[in-house]
């Protein structure tokens, strides 16, 4: 680095420290204290680990958390199948062509969420615009889509959606074109382009992306709540009722540790696959 | 698959256009829907509408209750982006600059909102201020917003000053500047069109959230976002599809005006 720096490494320092300390402080208070603070109510005085306990031990509980698992799997599987193709135009699509395609993804992803779910509701309900339209021809859905599991799944995989392809095309622009043209230049059909160069390739970005959207629906609250029936209890749904109505603070907070280590854990993982530490290197 | 090669489109190419195109549809149907049957006359969303008009609009707007969640979201959403876009610049700029080996953890730190579920951080923030009078307060649902906002700042920021170069600053410094005129001519104007953006995604994120601002509503401050939860949870009144189209209104013009600035700070590098 050149002599014309203004100051002393150890005075840079200082100053970078004192530039980071108002949000470092700040988080902590209003989101670090508060964290712990729910983490402590969830033990009980006198028997430490009752309400994880009464959570590992009780059916009823243990049938929410496999329902929020099952959601989240099947959510993540359709959104990867939803998004692989549009990630994979994107990726090789001419800048105009892809600027159009973005805006048709960055839009709804940006859009309220409980917009989007007001919207399918309108969309798919008993007497929805999808129904109204078949009945001209005299025809209807011949089973509702709302307000049951099936509604949760169309609503939270169209929210999500564009979180899978944005990681997706996001991964796939780091694909090294030249690869899949080598393969064509020694013979192979597209299909065998695709399936043995770009699809391995890619494999690492299907991993962020997936985990990504994995982790998402394991936290979602407002779709499943507005779109799912009695019987689709989520974790995060079942959370909000202890708080809000049973008024058990305690057992909620049990409830919110659990799903916040689960959470952890696949974020970890995430981390990882994702190489998020790339994101700060200065570029000169 | 033959997009860059240069041959004919093949017909699997155009299968995958087909499908692309049927996920698209899919994607931006249901926001294009909602705006549509919001401009509906009649008690009944249909799509089309049989007749147009603005009366849910007129509704929405003249309604003293929507007025106030109207006027609620504004405070809120200003306080936030005003003290994200601030705490997010200095966090951001350092984080960037340094050297410090620490400095991927406190990254990471600075993230950790968005990797916790919603619904956590709001009874935690909840369970935690309730109590100390942030119910019904519009200060204590911006301060809950602002954790959530920050991290978006952050990463809009730290991908924007990787590519401002501190060399600027250095050869103003060298030529006999001071501190103060170097930040306020040199750094700000540089930093200035992702500033912008930043601040308009922290608007956006704090006028769409709903848990936080759910919980610690009380009857006093009640945001759009949660008189829109309190309508579709009891009884869905057509209003909403007004107030829907309105969100996403607020969506497009962030969008663009975000895309604007991309653009101009483009042309001002080449």
């Amino acid at each position: 680095m050149g002599r014309e720096r203004p100051a002393t490494d150890d005075a840079r320092r200082r100053i970078h420290l004192l530039m980071l300390a108002p949000a470092v402080l700040l988080l902590c208070v209003f989101f670090v204290i508060p964290l712990l603070g729910m983490i402590r109510r969830s033990f009980v005085d006198g028997n430490v680990f009752a309400n994880y306990a009464s959570i590992f031990s009780s059916d009823v509980y243990l049938h929410v958390f496999l329902l929020t698992f099952r959601i989240s799997a099947i959510v993540t599987a359709i959104s990867l199948l939803l998004g692989y193709p549009v990630a994979y135009l994107l990726a090789h699509a001419k800048a105009g062509i892809a600027r159009v395609v973005l805006i048709f993804v960055v839009l709804p992803y940006f859009t309220s969420v409980m917009v989007r779910t007001f919207a399918w509701i309108v969309l798919i309900g008993r007497e929805g615009i999808i129904n109204q339209q078949l009945a001209i021809y005299g025809l209807r859905l011949p089973f509702d889509l709302l307000y049951n599991e099936a509604g949760v799944l169309i609503g939270m995989t169209y929210i999500l959606v564009p979180f899978m392809i944005l990681t997706l095309y996001a991964s796939m622009r780091g694909i090294d074109p030249t690869f899949t043209r080598a393969a064509y230049g020694l013979g192979a059909s597209p299909a065998a382009a695709f399936l043995r160069v770009f699809l391995p390739l890619s494999l690492p970005g299907v991993a962020a992306g997936s985990l990504l959207v994995f982790i998402l629906a394991l936290g979602f609250f407002i779709t499943p709540a507005l779109m799912g029936g009695p019987a689709d209890i989520t974790l995060a749904m079942l959370i909000e009722r202890e708080v809000e109505i049973t008024m058990n603070w305690s057992f909620a907070a049990a409830l919110a540790t659990t799903l916040l280590i689960v959470t952890l854990i696949a974020f970890a993982v995430y981390a990882r696959v994702a190489r998020l530490g790339r994101l700060l290197e200065p570029l000169s | 698959m033959t997009m860059e090669t240069g041959q004919q489109p093949s017909a699997g190419t155009w299968l995958l256009r087909g499908i692309v195109a049927l996920i698209l549809m899919f994607l931006m149907t249901p926001v294009l829907i909602i705006v549509i049957i919001s401009f509906e006359n009649s008690l009944q969303l249909r799509f089309p509408p049989q007749e147009y008009s603005f009366r849910w609009y007129v509704r929405f707007l003249a309604d003293p209750a929507w007025q106030r969640a109207i006027w609620v979201s504004l405070q809120v959403a200003l306080i936030t982006t005003v003290l994200a876009t601030t705490l997010g610049f200095f966090a951001a700029l350092a984080l960037v600059r340094t050297r410090m080996r620490t400095k991927l953890v406190i990254y990471g730190f600075l993230l950790t909102p968005l990797i916790v579920p919603a619904i956590i951080s709001a009874i935690a923030f909840y369970m935690t201020f309730a109590k100390l009078g942030a119910s019904g307060s519009v200060l204590g649902i911006a301060l809950g917003h602002t954790m959530m906002a920050l991290p978006l700042v952050v990463i809009i920021l730290t991908a924007a000053f990787r590519n401002l170069d501190e060399r600027y600053e250095w050869a103003a410094l060298s030529l006999g500047a001071g501190h103060w005129y170097t930040w306020s001519r040199i750094t700000i104007p540089l930093a200035a069109p992702a500033l912008i953006s930043a601040a308009l995604f922290a608007f956006l994120s704090s006028f769409d959230e709903l848990l936080i601002a759910l919980f610690l509503s009380g009857i006093r401050a009640q945001t759009l976002s949660v008189r829109i939860w309190n309508s579709l949870t009891l009884q869905i009144e057509p209003t909403i599809a007004a107030v829907s189209a309105f969100f996403v209104a607020l969506t497009v013009l962030v969008l663009a005006l975000d895309a604007l600035l991309a653009y101009r700070t483009r042309r001002r590098q080449s």
